[in-house]
């Protein structure tokens, strides 16, 4: 047995006290210290240096359809939950699915309500075998919520059921109200902060557009591990 | 000279000869720069968040022993455990027993650099495991038996048809070198790997003090698979990578994609705060936290150089630098490549044994300009030249710098000298091309320049028309 076993929390005194030994002298600062804006909220600071944000949500909708169309994320503005669920059929028809994933959500439930019959589809709440959600054409889930500045989905472990379901099958539909879209990153930290005061679910995740990689001469392709569509369906 | 110096010397020349590896190298990184030129630019202020986030980092680094603790705190609290490793064979042991004791048959791994500085996977296999590199590069890579070339781009430096030709050889896919074809071919072939294995490796982005959480951030979506689907998840996270509020992540992330691939956001952020909590629908049982010191703390007692544990990984400064994109990855013999790497080898393998690279540096300062955490990247190659010699001088320089001292001290000295160099060239064709010529590197690639048959004092003197 080696040493590093002797404690089940190894070496942390000896790692602990050589930081503390290190840090005994200052280091110099190569950054300038910019000045805090009067704003107390932390990333209230970052906003001023990120890309710009329309203020209105009509500003945010545009610019978070322009990010879809860069990113290759298909992206619709659905007025009801029937309109969202014809979109699904005929992307059900168009790709020949025969099942699908989904989770408890209101949203998501409202649609799932109005597909097709002949549709299989497996709610993985209570519970799922790995085999049988791989084995699924696609996943329905909600979102925490939409972020215009980066065209990104922003889901949770409880927002969008689990950790696997958003990027095991192949094709990932989102389901979204307007009152989700937010402006930025910091605005989306700040609603995750506000929402999960008592504790953060062990998951989260901003997904921005399909699986992708560029590791094969730089060139883009979309799908690498996780799912190689992302549809994100916004309702009123 | 030392073995690893000898190397890189003899890996260097080869590789500078490979001309249509550099060609290609060099294409890839063209396309990198235009994109990271039109993301940056989309910034209210690049500059400004550059200072924001490296003000987020040195409250990081230099206040590591609160904030690590912070951390402990948080990750446990949530269920995690966490693992302090001084040394890159503590971390092996813990992660191999850990394995052993949960009967543990298949590991999937997610891209982390941490793994290839303590050679994590050569443990694993010796004890039998299997284990599957998720990443596409990484995977490649693995395939080719070979280390990645880039530590953000691992295999940039193969052309599709290599690929292709790899993949039929050790996967008996079809002939291709159509990338989409080719990542559709390891997309399949890893799909099953995700089902079966029992523990999933990761490395780490961000430590998250405030909350508890790992950060980790990707493209393809292989560490989501990794982290949702096997019942273990190992982190292996070096101690540096802390930073103090998870809101940090909201300038964090757009920078390291905007610096590391030219992209606004990567692909998957992803927060992981401990295992499956009650209630949750899936998520490992277990979620371990390696914290890897292996040298670290010696860097971090430097305070001058301090600050290049600042970095996050991005892979700018190697894009940008001249010497990278001739000689290649792998002529550094190094985990971490580039002028990073060249920065922060020599404290952790041993100064003497890595100055060579701090010299490899034409010290124009592209990378300091190329990183979004401000790291003083070229100062720290002079200042490895400076320590290196501080430490062990070397005999030889010594005598050459005394004897030009007193020349210099010397007119009458320095004067005879000048006249005497083109007598003395006359004889330098007799030893020129051998190994006894005095400034051979030189003149392996290039001519020497001829010592001018008037000096420049004579010239001055004799210049027509100027009042004596």
């Amino acid at each position: 047995m080696s040493h590093s076993n002797s404690s089940p929390s190894g070496d942390r005194e000896a790692v602990l006290s050589r930081i503390a030994e290190a840090l005994r002298e200052e280091a110099p600062r190569h950054y300038e210290t910019l000045e805090k804006p009067a704003s107390n909220s932390v990333t209230a600071a970052f906003r001023e240096w990120l890309p710009a944000v329309g203020k209105t949500r009509k500003d945010q909708i545009a610019l978070f359809t322009k990010q879809s169309g860069n990113l290759k994320t298909e992206f619709a503005e659905c007025t009801s939950a029937t309109a969202a669920a014809k979109e699904i059929a005929a992307l059900a028809k168009k790709f020949k699915w025969k099942n699908i994933a989904l989770h408890t959500n209101e949203l998501v439930e409202s649609i799932a309500d109005k597909l097709p019959e002949k549709l299989g589809t497996l709610k993985v709440d209570d519970g799922y075998e790995k085999s049988a959600l791989e084995a699924c054409d696609a996943a329905i889930t909600g979102c925490e919520a939409l972020v215009a500045q980066t065209g990104s989905v922003c889901v949770t472990g409880a927002s969008s059921g689990g950790r696997a379901l958003s990027v095991l099958p192949p094709h990932h539909i989102v389901i979204a109200q307007k009152a989700q879209v937010v402006a930025d990153l910091p605005a989306a930290f700040e609603l995750l902060a506000q929402k999960y005061k008592r504790g953060y679910p062990s998951f989260i995740s901003f997904i921005t557009g399909p699986s992708r990689t560029g590791d094969i001469e730089r060139i883009l392709v979309l799908g690498a591990h996780g799912p190689k569509k992302l549809t994100v369906l916004l309702l009123p | 000279m030392t073995t690893s110096a000898t190397q890189f010397q003899i890996d260097a020349d080869r590789t500078t000869a490979d001309e249509p590896r550099r060609a290609a190298v060099r294409s890839a990184l063209g396309n990198y720069k235009v994109a990271r030129d039109k993301t940056e630019s989309a910034f209210a202020s690049w500059q400004h968040a550059r200072d924001a986030a490296a003000a987020i980092k040195y409250e990081g680094v230099n206040h590591l022993d609160h904030y690590l603790k912070e951390f402990e705190e948080k990750f446990t609290a949530r269920g995690g455990k966490v693992f302090w490793a001084s040394n890159g064979a503590q971390a092996r042991d813990y992660i191999l027993n850990l394995a052993r004791e949960r009967r543990v048959k298949s590991i999937v791994k997610s891209k982390a650099m941490t793994s290839e500085e303590i050679h994590l996977n050569d443990a694993l296999e010796k004890d039998g495991y299997h284990v599957v590199e998720s990443d596409l590069g990484e995977f490649i890579q693995q395939l080719k038996g070979e280390a990645p070339y880039h530590f953000v781009f691992p295999c940039m430096h193969l052309k599709r048809e290599e690929i292709g030709a790899l993949f039929q050889r050790k996967l008996g896919s079809e002939k291709t070198d159509s990338p989409e074809e080719l990542t559709m071919i390891a997309r399949r072939a890893l799909r099953q790997h995700y089902l079966n294995a029992d523990m999933g490796i990761s490395g780490g982005n961000f430590i998250v003090a405030e909350t508890g959480m790992i950060s980790i951030t990707e493209n393809e979506g292989n560490a989501r698979l990794a982290t949702a689907l096997p019942k273990i998840h190992v982190a292996l996270v070096g101690i540096e990578k802390v930073v103090p509020r998870l809101a940090d992540l909201a300038l964090l992330l757009p920078m390291l994609a905007t610096a590391g691939t030219g992209q606004q956001l990567t692909c998957y952020n992803s927060m992981y705060g401990g295992p499956r909590q009650p209630g949750e629908i899936d998520g490992p049982e277990e979620f371990h936290v390696v914290l890897l010191d292996n040298h670290r703390t010696r860097l971090l007692a430097d305070a001058e150089q301090r600050d290049a544990l600042h970095c996050i990984r991005c892979g700018a400064c190697l894009n940008v630098c001249p010497i990278f994109k001739n000689i290649g990855g792998h002529s550094y013999g190094t985990t971490y490549q580039g002028p990073i790497g060249s920065v922060i080898t020599p404290h952790f393998r041993g100064l003497q044994d890595w100055k060579h690279l701090s010299g490899a540096s034409s010290l124009c300062g592209a990378c300091t300009e190329a990183c979004p955490v401000k790291i003083d990247i070229h100062h720290h190659l002079l200042q490895n030249r400076r320590n290196a010699v501080a430490e062990k001088k070397v005999w030889w320089e010594r005598w050459l710098w005394a004897g030009f001292r007193e020349l210099m001290k010397r007119p009458w000295a320095y004067q005879m000298a000048i006249r005497l160099a083109p007598l003395g060239q006359v004889f330098h064709p007799l030893v020129l091309g051998t190994s006894l010529d005095p400034v051979e590197p030189w003149t392996k690639t290039r001519d020497f320049p001829e010592a001018a048959t008037k000096p420049f004092h004579d010239w001055w003197r004799d210049r027509k028309g100027v009042r004596k």
